[in-house]
């Protein structure tokens, strides 16, 4: 196991995303931050903060729950779901920021669209991820990312945030055997 | 979960489980697109062989939020008022395609058969079978009561310690049968109350304390007043001597609830029998959680459909 992030790259990896939001969208105006559970939900949040204390006003975070929109659910075991959590007057006309921790074969992102698209019409949808894997499996890709990490499909990518899992780093394992 | 069929085989974590995913599928009917794409090619079929519009309407309801097809096959005017038995109305239905069915039976014990005979390979939802279980009925209950007590911090809780009176039929009950085993799991205390009469001979097995007197249970200020539905279609015996005692002894008039606590919760499951087992003041109050539990009923069975259909099949049960 190799550690590719510690607490502080991942710190520094958010500030830079947090900044590169606020110069695309040329300010705070509509933003929306929403996570995809688990982790990203807590990044979200935290995003949100460094977005917020930057550019002086608040900017919103929430949850995107994307499981009963997954193209995978009759070739798992069930998935538990979790509760999607929308702040204030809903995503109509807003810039929305999904965010998630790994970006891999895209599939979540695709579910994450159409979740998207039964809330309401988002002005823009953007992407932010804290590590690309690659190995797309859809036309996507993300508008900012913390990491990029070209990987084996045999490697494992574990992150680990304080809220979720008490301490915050990125590892990679596997893939030598 | 392979099926639903009773909530006495329901541990705590899958009950827990379930009423989670029910409080996610209660935020999708508060949104204006109330459908989700989570079921879509999945065919369930309604197999009703006794007449329910309440549940039905409500299943299908559930089923087609997440995109499923919706077959209702009722046996009213259909085969098996010719005499098709249960085995060949299965297999009616398997090779028709059923990935999922909700079975309301005279018999109790009709969706274990169906269930467990092999005859299909469908997820099987027990919609009420004769005397014995309607599980997603106690489900539902047991979600409205976490909702009022709780509110937005429900997910993960159980009911531990909710005092529970159950007021009514027990001895017909399967409303009543699924409530005592599923609150029992969830920690709540039960008490039933009704006549002699209409309790069931042996019920020394059963998690709940026997009370005969309406006003003693309800004097120790229950959180929870339920009352059951007087089915008068189940009444061929002699019961009780006319509804006006019934409804003066074991009815929740207007005088016992105005003595209720103003945080007792008062359920029915419906239709209600307004004047009999339960006064208009009662059931239209703040109190009166019966609007409710129809909404919540839909939410339920979503999640019990989620919960048996959308994963991989061939799951041990």
């Amino acid at each position: 196991m190799r550690t590719v992030l510690q607490q502080a790259d991942l710190e520094r990896a958010l500030t830079r995303i947090a900044h590169e939001i606020l110069e695309a969208n040329r300010g705070a105006d509509d933003l929306v931050l929403l996570g995809i559970p688990t982790r990203g939900v807590a990044l979200a949040e935290r995003l949100a903060r460094i977005v917020s204390r930057i550019a002086g006003v608040d900017v919103p975070a929430g949850a995107l729950d994307v499981t009963m929109y997954r193209d995978d659910l009759g070739r798992n075991p069930v998935r538990a779901t979790h509760p999607t959590e929308v702040p204030g007057d809903g995503i109509d006309g807003r810039v929305v920021v999904l965010v998630d921790d790994v970006l891999y074969s895209g599939r979540t992102i695709r579910a994450a669209l159409d979740a998207l698209a039964d809330l309401g019409r988002a002005r823009a949808v953007r992407l932010a991820v804290l590590v690309d894997r690659g190995h797309r499996e859809f036309p996507i890709r993300a508008d900012y990312v913390g990491k990029n990490l070209p990987s084996s499909t045999r490697e494992r990518i574990n992150v680990h945030l304080a809220e979720v899992d008490g301490d915050d780093a990125v590892t990679i394992e596997g893939g030598d055997e | 979960m392979r099926h639903l069929l009773s909530t006495r085989d329901l541990s705590r974590d899958d009950a827990i489980a379930l009423l989670d995913v029910a409080e996610d599928m209660a935020a999708v009917q508060e949104r204006e697109v109330k459908k989700l794409p989570t079921l879509r090619g999945r065919t369930v079929v309604n197999l009703f062989f006794e007449d329910s519009t309440r549940t039905r309407i409500s299943f299908e309801a559930a089923a087609k939020r997440l995109s499923a097809d919706v077959i209702n096959f009722s046996a009213k005017g259909s085969s098996v008022s010719k005499g098709e038995s249960l085995k060949d109305t299965a297999q009616t239905l398997q090779a028709m395609g059923a990935d999922g069915v909700v079975i309301r039976h005279p018999s109790s014990g009709a969706p274990f058969t169906l269930a467990t005979s092999g005859w299909i390979d469908a997820g099987v939802v027990n919609a009420g079978d004769g005397t014995h279980e309607h599980p997603t009925q106690a489900l539902l209950d047991a979600f409205t009561m976490r909702r009022r007590l709780h509110g937005a911090a429900s997910r993960g809780r159980d009911l531990d310690g909710v005092r529970v009176v159950v007021v009514g039929d027990i001895l017909h009950s399967r409303v009543a049968r699924s409530n005592v085993w599923l609150l029992e799991t969830l920690g709540a205390e039960v008490t039933l109350v009704a006549p002699p009469t209409l309790v069931p001979v042996d019920v020394s097995g059963w998690p709940a304390v026997i009370e005969y007197d309406l006003d003693r249970a309800l004097a120790a200020g229950p959180d929870v007043v339920m009352m059951l539905r007087i089915q008068a279609e189940r009444m061929q015996g002699a019961f009780f001597p006319n509804s006006r005692e019934y409804a003066r002894t074991w009815g929740l008039d207007d005088h016992r609830f105005a003595q209720l606590p103003e945080t007792t919760m008062v359920m029915h499951p419906g239709p209600m029998n307004r004047g009999l087992e339960i006064a208009a003041r009662a059931a239209d109050s703040m109190q009166s959680t019966v609007r409710e539990q129809v909404a919540n009923g839909v939410s339920v069975r979503m999640a019990a459909l989620y919960l048996l259909l959308s994963g991989e099949r061939g799951e041990t049960p």
